[in-house]
């Protein structure tokens, strides 16, 4: 034995385990039968969490009118273990449900498969988002159901029926999102598409927790040390939209019985003023019990309802793009202010011009007058501005040149860093697309592709795009990224377009012109300077698309506007005026032509659109 | 003389019946811990218990290959044994998945295990080979470092898995060291060192006089002076000394107090400079009469000022936000009961309300609705204590005591060093994980997940404690084979 003076030590070492184990002993002794702290006689005290919903983030215009509110709406709960003695029938009938849905409502909570999350013990969701009405009859016979519960929420409503697909909804949270972020519990809302989506952190607020005390057998027996710990809910916060409600109002009106979109645009700002999408819905219908019904009938409508056409639909621009070739070529070298092509009115070649005006055409008409073989000619000595070269390589770096210079304009890309839900990019057709259409490299060239010299063919944009580019045009060369949040923060999203500011008087000059004496003379505002352009966009689905995009004041512009009316006809006929009447609105505050807004308001292009 | 004994007659049975009878406690606790409403049978393989049954199946197997290996062998090949556990903790720490943050599970087909466990068996094999060899004694610091070095290299392997909770059962070594040799001051000063962070931490919110010092740093101070009270009265036999010291701070203290009516003055300045004032005399002391020991003294309470100085930075800076909480939340600094405070008032309530004779089994609301977290692994005592009560929680305790106690007798019985070092390992491992998980879920210990012997749900803990457990078993009937 080596250490055997170190034997004595065990005692030690056995009297530290043996203390160790008596004052545990006693601390249960205290826990357990002294403190009664921890035990009410035999039943127990458990805690019941009680969820409190905060009130979501009201949403206001922008001058501040309220937009979106909630109401009150109550959710029935139950837990299945506490239900006993039902009287099915007084219960459906108080809740005005019939017993075979009950019935089928109960196996589908108690379906593992369907709810993962079940279990006997805790509140499981009966019934949704009813009404104060609903529950009026059963709230005072509550006490005859143990096992069920009144849950109180809220629900959105709206103050005018409008701006439902950029408003968005509200639905039950995804399985997705519960995994994804621990604020959600199964049963919970979250935005689910539009501004709900978007700002979906911003508007929800907090949750907050009332602590209740249960006895064994679940009854409730009031708050846990008088609600001390409980944690008031936070309420959302709100948001103040660029929207004006009374331009909205209008656009939504003046697309009535049309498919088409129109987008108005702060110019110095981006603040997006309207953006209307026809034809649209009621957003209130979207909320409470009728939700999926009304949503599945939107779903299936054959003009797609919920399709956002002013940021998911993709149109030509037509003549409207001859404003921004203007530009470009003139940046390029191809033209310049004072060059001017030959018109042979409907018998040019390869590209035939509609209108009617002398020959040869300078810039500034060619803008008035929308003349398209002089675009095709500035296109072309664009392109081959430094000759074809061999294999065509100086052709196709300035095409490069080209597609850069357009896209800088906010054209055939999303974006990424405004605040719309779901936007389509457009496209501008890049080098290698032509170069897998036409399977080589030398398969094409200006001629091949002259259709985009006036804005058809491969070209595309939204009309968000489209009224971007005129907040572009009429910022001489920037653009802020369009929002509908208005904050400061956003106001910091400037971007730069690849244009010199001395192309722009001309391009001004020609849009003023096109009210003055151009295609749009007839929709001119007296006292109003406004620069526009006119679009007839020839698309595969019927008649052209009428298109109207411009900007108001010439001097320094404060709104401008893109207009899409769907296989309407010319953009002279639909679009001119819907711009004009906008701009009489946002300008002067009222309308005093109402003849021609009653006739544009009633004028059907598309018989299949339903008012919502 | 070799003597070959059957293992029927030299395994000692008491400690396998105490095992076993833990072991299908815990098996029931898990079973009411996990029962829901609509579930039928203990034996329900896709439920906890029904796996634990098989967790509990391939233990025992576990155990009896065990009982068949030659006993040298564990001796022969500690160190490799402990290697091998090394480069597989570092390992996982590459080759495990994060779950919640922690990459200590290696997961190979159907099963996951923690090589952690098997860490714990490979430190004690290791420790007891090095201690037992033939030129080592633990006599002085110099002879601590290597079994340091022993311990700390899986410690700091499982700290980085982010294991902090096993991490600290390697402190448990601590009480094997104190039996072999190491001197009981270290065990103090560790004590010491716990109590002094606790006071400290707890304090130094309490402003006194509103902007004059910390309670935390004055309390800390005293204690340091209590100490040097306490030292020279057991250890310098001088209670004149001690006197002297008791009236030089109480003197200081006063002044103070009546200063500060016209000056401001800050008590956790006045409390060093007492400590500090201290330290010279007793180093004045100790060149007059020589009193080697002093030196110990002065140099231990400058190294407590200095930790009660940082002990604030410590915790704030060294332990991760949760855990800070987790103490906040036991020294009874802050209370959240929805937050960090949830667990331990769950498990307070579900115990507390158990009562004497307990709700009965399969009848705690507690656990039952699911208010207890973890209710099947780290807080699995819960369920006990509600259903079972004071008598059931007490018998749980006696049977570990039990169990400890056999432990420690099979130890002291060993005639091979090796056996009984490896046997105190045993003991102090599961003494730690005992002490630490009930007074967690008791509330006076912090909220550390470790799990409890042979009760948590759980094949990679049970099959480690069995390993452990079986070894000395195995070790134990060998005694017999080495009669001369």
């Amino acid at each position: 034995m080596i250490n055997d003076e170190l034997q004595s030590r065990r005692y030690v070492v056995a009297g530290i385990i043996s203390a160790v184990i008596v004052l545990y002993i006693l601390r249960l002794f205290t826990i357990q039968i002294i403190d009664t702290k921890y035990k009410n006689g035999a039943d127990s005290n458990a805690f019941l969490k009680k969820t409190q919903f905060p009130p979501r983030g009201l949403i206001y215009d922008r001058n501040h009118k309220l937009l979106v509110y909630n109401k009150p709406a109550y959710d029935i709960a139950l837990i299945m273990r506490e239900i006993r003695g039902l009287d099915t029938l007084a219960f459906c009938k108080a809740l005005n449900i019939d017993k075979h849905n009950f019935i089928n409502r109960l196996e589908e909570i108690k379906d593992r498969k369907k709810n993962p999350n079940y279990s006997s013990y805790t509140p499981q969701l009966f019934m949704t988002q009813l009404s104060s009405a609903d529950i009026a009859t059963i709230q005072q016979s509550m006490y005859k159901y143990p096992g069920f519960y009144i849950q109180s929420r809220t629900l959105r409503e709206y103050t005018y029926p409008f701006a439902g697909q950029i408003l968005g909804s509200i639905g039950e949270v995804s399985q997705h999102k519960i995994d994804n972020d621990d604020y959600y519990k199964p049963g919970d809302y979250a935005g689910r598409d539009g501004l709900e989506y978007t700002y979906e952190e911003q508007l929800r607020g907090e949750k907050g927790v009332e602590i209740l005390l249960r006895d064994a057998k679940g009854r409730i027996k009031g708050k846990y040390e008088n609600g001390k710990e409980d944690v008031a809910p936070k309420a959302g916060e709100n948001l103040t939209l660029t929207l004006d409600a009374q331009l909205q109002l209008l656009a939504e009106k003046l697309l009535t019985g049309k498919l088409g979109s129109i987008v108005a645009i702060e110019p110095s700002t981006g603040e997006i003023l309207a953006i209307a999408s026809s034809p649209t819905f009621n957003p209130g219908i979207l909320v409470g019990r009728q939700r999926s019904r009304n949503y599945n009938s939107l779903l299936h409508d054959p003009t797609k309802p919920l399709m956002n056409r002013a940021t998911q639909g993709q149109y030509s621009p037509g003549s409207a793009f001859k404003t921004l070739q203007a530009l470009v070529c003139q940046q390029m070298g191809g033209i310049t202010e004072h060059t001017m092509f030959a018109c042979n009115g409907p018998q040019s070649y390869p590209v035939k011009c509609t209108h009617h005006h002398g020959s040869p055409v300078s810039l500034l008409s060619a803008v008035e007058q929308s003349c398209n073989p002089y675009f095709w000619n500035a296109f072309r000595s664009t392109m081959e501005r430094n000759g074809y070269g061999t294999r065509n390589i100086n052709f196709r770096t300035t095409y490069d040149e080209w597609v850069d210079r357009v896209k800088s304009f906010g054209l055939g890309e999303k974006f990424k860093d405004g605040d719309l839900y779901e936007q389509s990019r457009g496209y501008i057709p890049t080098q290698k697309f032509y170069n897998r259409v036409y399977r080589s490299e030398k398969g094409w060239r200006a001629i091949t592709i002259r259709s985009n010299a006036i804005g058809q063919g491969e070209v595309s944009a939204t009309p968000l795009q489209m009224a971007n580019l005129m907040c572009a045009i009429a910022n001489e060369g920037h653009y802020i990224t369009p929002h509908l949040n208005k904050c400061d923060s956003m106001l910091k999203k400037i971007h730069q377009c690849k244009v010199d500011k001395k192309y722009f008087p001309v391009v001004f000059e020609g849009m003023w012109r096109v009210f003055e004496s151009g295609t749009a003379r007839a929709s001119k505002i007296p006292g109003i300077d406004m620069c526009g352009k006119t679009g007839t966009a020839d698309n595969s689905h019927g008649k052209p698309h009428s298109v109207f995009v411009g900007f108001a004041p010439r001097v320094n512009p404060k709104i401008a506007i893109a207009v899409i009316v769907e296989n309407a006809g010319f953009g002279t006929t639909y679009a001119a005026p819907i711009f004009s009447l906008l701009v009489e609105q946002y300008l002067k505050g009222k309308i005093t032509r109402t003849e021609l807004e009653e006739k544009t308001i009633n004028t059907v292009t598309n018989s299949y659109v339903q008012e919502r | 003389m070799y003597r070959n004994v059957s293992i029927k007659y030299a395994l000692d049975w008491t400690t396998v019946f105490y095992y076993v009878v833990l072991i299908l406690m815990g098996w029931i606790s898990i079973y009411g811990a996990s029962y829901d409403f609509d579930q039928a049978s203990i034996f329900d393989f896709s439920q906890r218990a029904g796996k634990q049954f098989i967790w509990i199946l391939t233990a025992f197997s576990i155990g009896g290959i065990l009982l068949l290996i030659d006993s040298k062998l564990y001796n022969i090949f500690a160190y490799i044994i402990y290697a091998s556990a090394m480069v597989l903790l570092f390992v996982t720490i590459f080759a495990a998945h994060d779950i919640k943050g922690s990459r200590s599970w290696l997961v190979l087909g159907p099963i996951s295990f923690q090589p952690a466990e098997l860490a714990k068996v490979a430190t004690a094999l290791a420790l007891a080979k090095f201690m037992s060899s033939y030129n080592y004694k633990l006599k002085n610091w110099k002879d601590l470092f290597p079994l340091g070095v022993i311990i700390f290299i899986p410690f700091a392997l499982i700290i980085l898995q982010n294991e902090t909770g096993t991490a600290l059962v390697f402190v448990a070594f601590l009480l094997t060291l104190y039996r072999e040799g190491m001197k009981g001051v270290v065990l103090l000063i560790l004590s010491f060192t716990v109590l002094l962070f606790v006071v400290t931490i707890k304090y130094s919110i309490v402003p006194i006089q509103v902007d004059r010092g910390t309670l935390g740093m004055v309390l800390g101070m005293g204690i340091i002076l209590v100490m040097q009270i306490g030292y020279a009265i057991f250890f310098g036999k001088n209670t004149k000394e001690a006197l002297y010291l008791l009236l030089g701070t109480v003197v200081i203290g006063g002044i103070t107090y009546l200063l500060n009516i016209w000056f401001y003055v800050s008590y956790n300045y006045v409390a060093i400079f007492t400590v500090v004032a201290s330290c010279i005399y007793w180093s004045i002391t100790e060149l007059f009469y020589r009193y080697k020991k002093y030196w110990f003294l002065v140099i231990f309470s400058l190294g407590s000022v200095v930790f009660c100085f940082s002990s604030d930075y410590l915790f704030e800076n060294v332990l991760e936000p949760h855990q800070q909480v987790r103490i906040k939340e036991l020294l009874k600094m802050e209370s959240n009961l929805t937050g960090a405070g949830y667990n331990v008032n769950q498990s307070k309530i579900a115990i507390g309300s158990g009562g004497f004779w307990g709700k009965g089994f399969l009848n705690g609301t507690q656990t039952k609705l699911k208010y207890v977290p973890e209710q099947d692994t780290d807080f699995i005592f819960c369920t006990v204590g509600e259903e079972h009560g004071f008598w059931g929680s007490t018998l749980v305790l006696f049977v570990y005591w039990l169990l400890l106690m056999r432990l420690l007798r099979i130890a002291e019985r060993q005639r091979d060093p090796f056996s009984r070092i490896y046997a105190y390992c045993v003991a102090s491992i599961l003494f730690f994980h005992l002490m630490i998980n009930i007074g967690m879920v008791l509330g006076i210990m912090p909220v550390i997940g470790i799990p409890l012997p042979f009760f948590s749900y759980g094949g990679s803990s049970l099959w480690g404690f069995t390993i452990l457990l079986f070894i000395l078993l195995r070790l134990d009937a060998a005694r017999l084979e080495q009669q001369q």
